[in-house]
């Protein structure tokens, strides 16, 4: 239960180090307690979670993507169910980069002193570059997350990070504006995922997040409409997490830079997983909204579950397979 | 808000595909009627987003209506098993807003917060006229509770088996205050005929709690959360037409 871990992360990490199983990562140069942080779009700006636990128990936050201009996103619904997951098409509703740098980030940094990860979503090259610059400002921010995959926007999302020669020149832009780490969050819509993070890396990226949604549909048979107002979702859960498994192994043989593996994570036994298949660290998405405790949990479980399988430190298991 | 494991007290059916559970809890969350909860269903991934029809310190109650498979599962629960649930979620009605003499307009699966409502109306010994509507008959449920705490009662049916046979904007030609809760297309319908009130608002629901944006409207005073800042809005700030 989140309610037993009282201490911060750096002390509990430390602790666990002590015991027999270290949980501590280094992304980049920023150490993370532990490998765990909650995914972009899932966790708003902390703000709904800070009132259930102590966020400084998390390795890392990373804040829901922001845009130039404020945005509301697609009409209602936005939601579906599906076996061991859900589709989303929010359309990045967010308040806008103005709000998230002069509200949302002092906000939250008044209640988490550990790494921020800023997730950037833009329309355009420029917009890429501007945004980044803008937050670059930020001492706050820890680190850039380019989100270059959303599936649920007409204009650039998901094409982005479709095209190689897109995501490189975008990589290119957004690391002209900034000299902190620099993760490109890949789409998993695409033929061959390792090409991709081949052109992110070409551009100067620092490492690779993947994955995001898959594109998905659901129908309502008694109205014949698809259950979300825009005809094709973004799917997330535990059923897309042995795919995700699969590409963050293939990039992780495609490229020497470090991976923040995402997709379907709920336990500690899925984050270990997931670091055998190749991750530094990972990002627990969905399963936040519907168990808002469960990172803490996962947290708790972690450094148990290493010691019952003889793992003493994260980067033994890294990329295993 | 809390997580909760609740030992099931009760379940059973009121009318045709209508249950009411009442679960156990150690801790109450909910503080406003209104209020609901996101109800776990076992091998569902999304929990179900169900309205608080009563609570007090020890036990709460929710009455459901079985339109898929995550209600079909809670309907064969038995007492005694165990329901995971997050309570206490979103803003309810303020009571203290209503005037003497308001009204409280429900159909269908959003009259049980009513009842929660009228009662907390009735400690601050205030009245209301309540107006129900059901399809037929044969879906009538909660009415004696209802009967036992409120004088003003107009009972509506579809296909008029019972009481006046209309919709429930049928009861009254203008109302200066109402408080709502029923299908949107109930709510649209009253709002011209209401001056003001609190209307509680549906929508598909990622998480309950203001994290997925997933259930998010426009209003007169920007976007808001159906889950976080509603279910229950002052009727004037939402754009109905946009619904
Ligand atoms: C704030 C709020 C309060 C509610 N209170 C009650 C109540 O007191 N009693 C009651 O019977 N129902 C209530 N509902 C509606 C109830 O949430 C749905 O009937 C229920 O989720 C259907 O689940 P299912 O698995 O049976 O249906 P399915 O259609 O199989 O569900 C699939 C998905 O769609 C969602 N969904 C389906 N219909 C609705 C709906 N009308 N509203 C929101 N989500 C929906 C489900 O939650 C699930 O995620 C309320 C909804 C909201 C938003
Ligand atoms: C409701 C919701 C909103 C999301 N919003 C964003 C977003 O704004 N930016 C982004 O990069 N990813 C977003 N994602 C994708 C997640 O960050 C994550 O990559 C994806 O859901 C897979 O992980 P999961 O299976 O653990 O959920 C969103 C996901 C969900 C479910
Ligand atoms: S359902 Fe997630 S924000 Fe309302």
């Amino acid at each position: 239960m989140a309610e037993t871990i009282k201490t911060n992360a750096p002390a509990w990490a430390e602790a666990s180090a002590m015991a027999g199983a270290d949980m501590r990562v280094n992304l980049c140069g920023i150490e993370l307690a532990n490998p765990v942080m909650p995914a972009s779009g899932t966790f708003g700006y902390g703000m709904e979670y800070r009132e259930l636990y102590d966020l400084n128990l998390l390795g890392a936050i990373v804040t829901k993507s922001v845009t130039l201009e404020p945005r509301y996103g697609n009409e209602l619904p936005r939601i579906a169910e599906c076996t061991s997951g859900m589709l989303n098409s929010i359309g990045l509703q967010n308040p806008g980069i103005e709000h998230y740098m002069s509200e949302d980030i002092p906000m939250l940094r008044k209640h988490y002193h550990g790494p921020i990860v800023s997730n950037v979503s833009e329309f355009s090259v420029e917009g890429y570059a501007e945004a980044v610059g803008k937050l670059n400002s930020l001492d706050d921010i820890s680190m850039f997350e380019i989100n270059i995959s959303c599936p649920n926007v007409h204009h650039g999302g998901s094409s982005f990070g479709a095209d190689p020669a897109l995501a490189e020149e975008i990589t290119r832009a957004c690391r002209k504006s900034t000299d902190k780490p620099l993760f490109m969050k890949l789409t998993p819509n695409v033929t061959s995922i390792s090409e991709i993070a081949k052109a992110c890396e070409a551009g100067g990226a620092d490492g690779i997040s993947l994955i995001n949604n898959f594109k998905a549909m659901r129908i309502d048979l008694k109205t014949r409409k698809t259950i979300t107002s825009e005809k094709y979702a973004g799917l997330s859960g535990p059923a897309i997490r042995p795919i995700a498994m699969r590409m963050v192994n293939e990039v992780y043989h495609a490229v020497k830079l470090p991976i923040i593996g995402i997709g379907g994570i709920q336990t500690a036994d899925d984050v270990l997983e997931m670091i055998m298949a190749g991750a530094s660290a990972i990002e627990v998405g969905s399963a936040n909204l519907i168990d808002p405790w469960v990172c803490p949990q996962i947290i708790e479980d972690l450094p148990k579950r290493m010691v019952e399988l003889g793992i003493t430190n994260l980067n033994e298991i890294r990329g295993v397979v | 808000m809390d997580r909760e494991v609740s030992r099931i007290i009760e379940n059973r059916q009121l009318a045709g595909g209508i249950y009411k559970m009442t679960l156990e809890t150690k801790e109450c969350k909910f503080s406003r009627p209104g209020q609901f909860a996101m109800i776990g269903v076992e091998g569902k991934f999304l929990r179900r987003p169900i309205s608080v029809c009563e609570y007090d310190s020890d036990r709460y109650t929710i009455i459901y209506k079985v339109v898929g498979e995550g209600t079909d599962i809670l309907s064969r629960m038995l007492p005694g098993e165990k329901v995971n649930s997050i309570t206490g979620c979103g803003n309810g009605y303020d009571v203290d807003a209503i005037p003497d003499g308001a009204y409280l307009v429900a159909g269908g699966i959003g009259i049980p917060p009513m009842l929660g409502l009228m009662k907390a109306l009735v400690m601050q010994g205030k009245n209301a006229n309540l107006v129900l509507g059901f399809n037929s008959k044969n879906d009538f449920f909660l009415i004696e509770e209802f009967r036992n705490i409120c004088g003003n009662i107009d009972i509506l049916t579809a296909d008029g088996s019972n009481g006046r046979k209309g919709f429930v904007t049928d009861a009254f030609a203008h109302a200066d205050y109402a408080c709502a809760c029923g299908p949107t297309g109930m709510l649209k319908a009253l709002d011209s005929k209401v001056s003001r009130g609190q209307f509680s608002l549906e929508a598909r629901m990622g998480c309950g709690f203001g994290a997925c944006m997933g259930c998010s409207i426009n209003t007169l005073e920007g976007p808001m959360r159906v889950c976080k800042e509603g279910p229950v809005f002052d009727k004037e700030i939402i754009e109905w037409q946009k619904l």
